[in-house]
């Protein structure tokens, strides 16, 4: 069994068999990897509960990376959310402090998931573990969910490659903010159309983002963009669950994102040669690492 | 095109952050290094390059590295206190970093002492994917992908043969095969990755050509 190259074969696939995404892409990894659909989704469970270690971790600790440029400020939004005050519902200040936390275990050197990538590692387990918390969902919910995730990036990484240094930011917490969209649709029960207008939405705004890391660390913008990303994937699924259709159809987004990827130039692609790893600031702060670690030139 | 292989590559792999290319990758080039080293080093040395030089601090390149030679794997948490560990083991380590364009931009040499001397090259292509590149100066393309052979020995006829013709007895295949050399009848070099893994008695049976200074089964990693 070869998998669909694209999102209008896997539907249509789907459609056919009367069956949900994440079934049809764990008898294909059940297939690929030469195991049964149980040991498939054991394998899924094994990474979810990473994700929710590295979320209790994170939640706990205040400790900055090594660059000292982030790292405490998940501990400042559970802080402000003791008082109670808050513009967000409890579902999304958790949604918040869980993609804070798991993000800041990862510059801090805790163990991450990469989901898809290292550096965007804070999103979707963010929307799934504390949407899952709120709907109590089990589980063998969260885990659909994130076989639902898992294969929407695989889907876009058919035609994208997921990675900043070559297509830019758009191809890393913009998947996965699409990953997050798609996974929450499947946790409310939406049909797999409503799946596929979460990630063409979610995508489409996403769309041109840049990877421009300040001193070349995955730090700053991307650490509070995890955040930001994963409450935009909740808006993505909640469009797609009232019937908003996106216009045009998931794989055309798709290779519009490839194209603008290449049409990205390279010094705004994880090079730090732009944007707003030139800015004034970020320049003296490279220098002031680089003073305070003896690096290269 | 980069297209993915598994949905594990997506939702995955579990490392130890914050970079896969910069950290899960330098973890990768520091094991194979360890495993093609064959036993404990007292001293290693590691030069970076380029984007491992400019940011290797930050990245825990470094502690990856070193973390990596010493057996640890990319989900470890041991690997951000590295350097102790490595001072447990009275292992002393030292970094250099360098600007070569000429250079790979995620790239390592790794200098390797204890009875003897070695000195591997990597490098780091991203999404983790490493490439062991040189040992002692000679060509190879070691990436963990499969069990791999690494052979040093004397450059003379019927060398190839007599390895290759050993793998056929066992009825081991050859995924593929590079073979290298300073100078006619000087030092040759042979990385040949195995589909399937290679047993004990054929190393003891490989360890018996004479005239082989080097060889190590790498096997594949663990992903």
């Amino acid at each position: 069994m070869i998998l669909q190259k694209t999102f209008k074969n896997i539907f249509e696939e789907a459609e056919e068999k009367n069956k949900r995404f994440y079934e049809i892409s764990q008898e294909h990894e059940a297939q690929t990897l030469d195991l049964s659909v149980l040991q498939v989704r054991d394998k899924v469970k094994v990474n979810l509960n990473a994700m929710k270690t590295a979320i209790e971790q994170g939640l706990k600790s205040k400790e900055k990376s090594v660059s000292g440029l982030c790292g405490d400020d998940c501990a400042k939004l559970i802080e402000k959310y003791k008082n109670g005050k808050s513009l967000f519902s409890k579902t999304y200040q958790k949604v918040l402090t869980y993609a804070f936390a798991t993000i800041e275990q990862n510059i801090r050197m805790g163990k991450i998931v990469a989901c898809p990538t290292a550096g965007s590692c804070g999103i979707v387990p963010s929307v799934i573990i504390a949407i899952s918390e709120s709907l109590n969902a089990d589980d063998e919910k969260q885990i659909d969910a994130l076989i639902t995730a898992g294969l929407v990036g695989q889907i876009v990484s058919e035609k994208l490659a997921l990675a900043g240094a070559v297509a830019g930011c758009q191809s890393e917490c913009g998947v996965a903010s699409a990953m997050a969209a798609g996974a929450l649709v499947e946790m409310y029960a939406g049909t797999n159309e409503q799946i596929l207008n979460a990630v063409a939405l979610a995508l489409k705004n996403v769309m041109g983002l840049v990877c421009d890391p300040v001193a070349g660390l995955v730090e700053v913008p991307c650490v509070k963009r995890n955040a930001f990303l994963a409450i935009y994937a909740v808006t993505a699924a909640e469009l797609a669950m009232a019937g908003i259709k996106s216009v045009i159809p998931v794989d055309e987004v798709v290779d519009a994102m490839q194209q603008v990827g290449e049409l990205m130039s390279p010094r705004l692609k994880e090079s730090s040669e732009a944007g707003l790893a030139t800015t004034k600031t970020a320049i003296d702060i490279t220098e002031e690492l680089r003073e305070k670690w003896s690096l290269a030139d | 095109m980069n297209s993915t292989k598994t949905l594990f590559d997506v939702i995955g792999p579990i490392i130890i952050g914050p970079s896969s290319s910069h950290t899960a990758g330098a973890v990768r080039i520091g094991y194979l290094a360890g495993k093609i080293f064959g036993e404990k080093p007292k001293k290693i040395k590691f030069k970076l390059y380029n984007s491992f030089a400019k940011t290797g601090k930050g990245h825990g390149t470094d502690k990856g590295l070193l973390g990596g030679v010493l057996g640890l794997d990319v989900d470890d948490e041991r690997i951000k206190k590295a350097f102790n560990y490595a001072k447990k083991q009275n292992v002393e380590y030292q970094f250099e970093y360098i600007e070569d364009y000429n250079r790979h931009p995620n790239s390592v040499d790794i200098i390797l002492e204890n009875s003897y001397r070695m000195e591997i090259s990597g490098i780091s292509i991203g999404a983790g994917e490493v490439c062991i590149n040189k040992i002692n100066g000679y060509k190879f393309n070691i990436n963990g992908d499969y069990d791999t052979l690494v052979l040093i020995y004397k450059d003379k006829p019927g060398m190839v043969y007599r390895v290759t013709a050993l793998l056929q007895n066992y009825n081991i295949n050859i995924a593929s095969m590079h073979c290298d050399r300073n100078a006619k009848g000087q030092e040759a070099s042979m990385g040949i990755c195995l589909d399937g893994i290679l047993p004990k008695s054929v190393m003891s049976e490989l360890e018996k050509i004479e005239e082989v200074y080097l060889i190590r089964n790498i096997e594949v990693l663990k992903k």
